[in-house]
């Protein structure tokens, strides 16, 4: 058969005696972009509020400087001018032990904290990195969603007796929020494709399962071919999504 | 009649500009005051200053004999009662014009979805836009969109209705229907504030005409005062430029 020749060379029985593999690994890899992604867009969404947080009279002046700005420029600063796979290791074997420790962890210790660590430590690890990690470059796609609304739509809010909150939550966000999506469906994607830098702990999601069958068999070509496609797929789909909301959040907008 | 607002030595700077340099002038139940003058004579930010868009930089601002920039002041409270319109209209585009008429009295004064329903569709019919009560912004002519603004701030039934520069975005030919909606308003005897470009509506419409300069109220009066017989120089060469 002519379709032999061409990919002869390419063991598809690698892929099936290790579906099983693949298949957590993907399933890995999806729970932890999607965790990630709601948990850094919360996360975005307070930052970002912080960094824009203003006050007309102290106390509350210098409060929003230096209990929310400053705080908020320090973390977005730290986190995105630092490497992601730093971040993780950082995380993953100096920041996690201090909190989840059998012998003295700040929140937990003993035999759960053993536990813990054993069985999920490397999920922790990862979603609190690239939570951190996602949620200091989402803030600065709501900060400059929140600073591009017209001062007028504030204006005209406020004037009608609505507090700073709901003008916030009623008009600011939702027209800031469409202009977000374009921007914060590109980060959802980075998000997925950093996600295998996690591999580097030992959380078996896609990233892993290739290097494991990579090193069982000495064969690069079909774990990493394969993965590539997944991931690729994922992406594709993802993008697909990020569209469907904005054509849905579209209504009302001229610009 | 009762003083509804009452400026006593506003002042404003930005940075280093003066803008307002000690305004006093007390505003009355059912009074139309028009304010004119050059752009740059600080008329947005007196406006501005009244429901407090802006801080004052000294002097002091009583609506009902509340002081609009004390800190301890509820300003939404107080600007629930005092209606704005814009010179760009700032309708929140991503909101039908039922929506946008009926948040604030839903949100702030607590109507019923039904109640505000009924009262915006009365004031799209005021304002006669009845049949766009669901379009968007972005579906209307800058005189619709300006109508269904003070449709909007008057939706909140407030005591007073500010106005900064309101037909200075509008195409000419559409000038004219906004200008009767707020004729209509005035005969209905709201108090009105309207910084304005329009000569013919404040002679008409105004019981009291502002005219600023660099700051300062340089001349007020009657309509008949100030446009056909001005005391101060610098009115004289305003008007002479715009009339």
């Amino acid at each position: 058969m002519e379709h032999v020749l061409w990919f002869g060379w390419f063991r598809a029985d690698i892929i099936s005696s290790y579906a099983m593999l693949f298949w957590r690994g993907l399933q890995m890899t999806i729970a932890v972009t999607l965790i990630c992604i709601v948990q850094g867009t919360a996360l975005g969404l307070a930052v970002g509020l912080a960094g824009v947080a203003e006050a007309r009279h102290s106390p509350a002046k210098q409060l929003c400087k230096y209990a929310l700005r400053w705080p908020a420029a320090v973390f977005v600063s730290f986190f995105r001018g630092t490497p992601l796979f730093v971040q993780i290791l950082l995380i993953h074997f100096a920041v996690l032990p201090l909190f989840v420790n059998p012998a003295d962890g700040l929140l937990i210790s003993g035999e759960t904290a053993r536990e813990l660590k054993q069985n999920y430590g490397a999920f922790l690890s990862g979603v609190v990195a690239l939570t951190l990690n996602a949620g200091a470059y989402i803030s600065e796609i709501f900060r400059a969603g929140i600073q591009s609304i017209d001062k007028g739509q504030v204006e005209a809010s406020r004037s009608l007796g609505m507090s700073f909150p709901r003008t916030m939550y009623h008009i600011v966000l939702p027209q800031a929020f469409r202009r977000m999506l374009p921007p914060l469906g590109n980060n959802a994607i980075s998000l997925l494709k950093d996600s295998s830098l996690i591999s580097a702990i030992g959380l078996a999601e896609l990233a892993y399962a290739a290097r494991t069958v990579a090193g069982a068999y000495s064969r690069y070509w079909e774990p990493y071919l394969t993965i590539s496609l997944m991931y690729w797929m994922l992406t594709l789909a993802l993008a697909y999504g990020v569209k469907k909301l904005e054509v849905r959040y579209g209504r009302g907008d001229s610009r | 009649m009762d003083v509804v607002i009452r400026v006593k030595a506003l002042s404003k700077l930005f940075g280093h500009a003066t803008v307002l340099r000690g305004i006093d002038c007390d505003i009355r139940a059912s009074e139309v005051v028009c304010v004119i003058g050059p752009s740059g004579s600080g008329k947005s930010t007196f406006l501005r200053c009244l429901n407090g868009l802006e801080d004052a930089s000294g002097g002091e601002v009583l609506v009902h004999g509340v002081s609009v920039h004390d800190p301890k002041t509820d300003v939404d409270a107080l600007r629930s009662e005092i209606g704005m319109v814009f010179q760009r209209f700032n309708l929140f585009p991503h909101k039908t014009v039922l929506e946008n008429i009926t948040l604030a009295p839903t949100k702030v004064r607590g109507l019923s979805a039904a109640q505000a329903r009924l009262r915006a569709s009365e004031l799209l019919a005021k304002v006669g836009l009845e049949s766009k009560i669901n379009a968007y912004p972005n579906q209307l002519s800058g005189g619709q969109q300006q109508r269904v603004a003070i449709a909007r701030a008057l939706a909140m039934q407030p005591r007073i209705m500010l106005f900064d520069e309101p037909t200075s975005a509008l195409d000419p030919e559409m000038v004219g229907e906004v200008l009767a909606v707020m004729q209509a308003l005035a005969e209905e005897g709201m108090t009105m504030v309207v910084v304005t470009h329009e000569m013919g509506f404040a002679r008409q419409m105004a019981d009291r005409v502002l005219f600023l300069d660099e700051g300062l109220v340089v001349e007020e009066g009657t309509p008949a005062a100030i446009f056909d017989h001005p005391q101060e120089e610098r009115t004289r060469r305003f008007l002479s430029k715009v009339l």
